[in-house]
């Protein structure tokens, strides 16, 4: 299976997926801990990926969605954006929103 | 790796000449900058649109010599 194979059918058979350096658990980049906070707080499930664990995942997922940086969101197989985007989006209330909207369970009230 | 934020500016306002661009330095190392890009044609894109369009801007260099570049993008009001 080619690495882009290999991300298509991550972000598709996930619901929300976040390419990110290091995992959840221990985020190894500052913009990538802020996206795990934020998707925390909402309290959405999700699927975290480590790019630092693969050389081809990492540069694969950047061709993938023409996309030069890492964190990387990914909900309902569709690139959101990295992490100022996502902050962007939960400030105005939007990223809550679309979870609900897109029949995502959340633990705080959109 | 470094840029400096006057070829950051220069390289979005080639891209992009009618743009309004202010350049933050986040870090004092060359690698970390703020940076806001207003211009018309962003109109109707998405946000992940915008920003790919200054990403392209910077040829190749996002990710690369520019380590982090927090970009909020937008339109002229009005």
């Amino acid at each position: 299976m080619s690495i882009q194979d290999f991300i298509r059918n991550e972000v598709t058979s996930n619901d929300v997926v976040l390419f990110m350096k290091g995992s959840p658990q221990f985020p190894q980049c500052g913009f990538s801990g802020q996206v795990v906070q934020i998707l925390d707080h909402i309290g959405v499930p999700y699927k975290g990926l480590n790019v630092l664990e693969s050389l081809e995942l990492r540069d694969g997922i950047k061709q993938y969605s023409n996309w030069p940086t890492i964190p990387q969101l990914y909900v309902k197989g569709e690139f959101v954006g990295g992490c100022d985007i996502v902050r962007e989006m939960f400030q105005a209330g939007e990223l809550q929103s679309m979870f609900k909207d897109k029949g995502l369970a959340t633990t705080t009230v959109a | 790796m470094a840029m400096d934020a006057g070829e950051i500016e220069r390289l979005i306002k080639a891209a992009l000449p009618d743009a309004d661009v202010t350049i933050r330095d986040l870090a004092g190392d060359g690698d970390h900058y703020a940076a806001s890009v207003v211009s018309a044609s962003f109109k109707g894109k998405s946000r992940v649109q915008q920003h790919q369009i200054v990403y392209q801007a910077l040829q190749g260099q996002m990710g690369g010599k520019l380590h982090a570049l927090a970009l909020q993008t937008g339109t002229p009001e009005g």
